[in-house]
């Protein structure tokens, strides 16, 4: 499935059909991670649920140093 | 103590996480310096390269009440969206409200800061807004409802110290929120005159992180703001003319 995380075109398996399954997939699931989809928050209680679709944006932050 | 919003602090430092030599230099100096509140940025994932460490794994957060800023926004729109980004951590709900204007000097946007600091009051945030040290612009800010004004001593980076303390003097008079003296503090001694001006607090970065032994610049930062601040509570003498003398006049031998 085609998808543009970070700004990148990526292709993800059709095994990943959550936003869960997707952190998991690029092994960040253990992150202090935020995630939108489309331009929404999907906070983490919804990760498990929000499914992703062909074509999907999705941005992938975090936290860095800064002042 | 220092009071923002519904947070109580003793340690009058704000400390930022950005450009220390390596990871275990940067803790050691968060550790020493006394800090409750560390300042942080939102940016992408690499997600190729999941296994690059944070920061913030190499920091105890459940001590530090976190700052994120929203460095990197141009307008106050870019700047709510990072601020919900950062909320959505589920880690923090202040922020540092830091629109930049002009990338030369990174002097914030008068006007995109208070429009950004609107909408985050407004949508619950504890709003702590990075301003040019402008009276009028912090009164507004006030007005708005942000519960901190942070007007910058000097260009953000610059080390310059407090080039205005007047203006400084002025904001810190006429606000009621506490006002902390944010960028441009270069030396112990800058952050020391900020205190002794009144201010509630002093956010600084590079002046530790870029410092030969930052550990030890942390340490010093925090003993000249514990210093400043116990001076600025004793109350200053009154500046003289002319010399008055401390030994008593009366009772000398030979007279």
């Amino acid at each position: 499935m085609k998808l543009t995380v970070n700004g990148v075109h990526v292709v993800v398996p059709s095994t990943v059909e959550t936003v869960t399954e997707l952190l998991q997939h690029f092994e960040l699931n253990q992150k202090v991670i935020i995630v939108e989809l489309n331009a929404e928050i999907v906070g983490k209680a919804r990760h498990a649920e929000t499914r992703i679709s062909l074509g999907d944006k999705i941005e992938l932050v975090h936290f860095v140093g800064g002042g | 103590m220092l009071r923002i919003g519904d947070y109580e602090f003793s340690s009058r430092l704000l400390l930022g996480t950005g450009k220390y030599p390596d990871f275990d230099i940067q803790r050691k100096a968060v550790d020493i310096s006394g800090t409750e509140i560390l300042t942080f940025s939102v940016r992408r994932m690499n997600i190729f390269e999941a296994g690059q460490p944070n920061f913030l794994e190499n920091l105890d957060i459940e001590k530090y009440t976190l700052l994120p800023n929203t460095a990197g926004a141009k307008t106050a729109e870019e700047a709510v969206r990072i601020a919900k980004l950062a909320k959505a951590s589920g880690l923090c709900d202040m922020v540092k409200v830091e629109v930049i204007g002009c990338q030369k000097t990174l002097l914030p946007d008068p006007v995109e800061t208070l429009k950004a600091s609107e909408e985050l009051v407004k949508e619950g945030f504890t709003v702590l807004p990075y301003t040019s040290d402008d009276v009028l612009l912090a009164r507004r800010l006030e007005e708005l409802g942000c519960h901190a004004i942070m007007p910058g001593a000097s260009p953000i980076g610059s080390g310059q110290g407090i080039i205005n303390p007047l203006n400084l003097s002025f904001i810190i008079e006429q606000c009621q929120v506490p006002v902390i003296v944010d960028a441009g503090i270069g030396t112990p001694s800058d952050a020391a005159i900020a205190m002794e001006l009144g201010a509630a607090g002093v956010l600084l970065n590079t002046a530790v992180s870029g410092a030969k032994d930052p550990v030890k610049m942390a340490e010093a930062m925090k003993l000249s703001i514990e210093a400043g601040r116990l001076g600025f509570e004793a109350g200053r003498i009154p500046k003289k003319r002319y010399a008055t003398a401390s030994s008593p006049v009366e009772g000398m031998s030979f007279s």
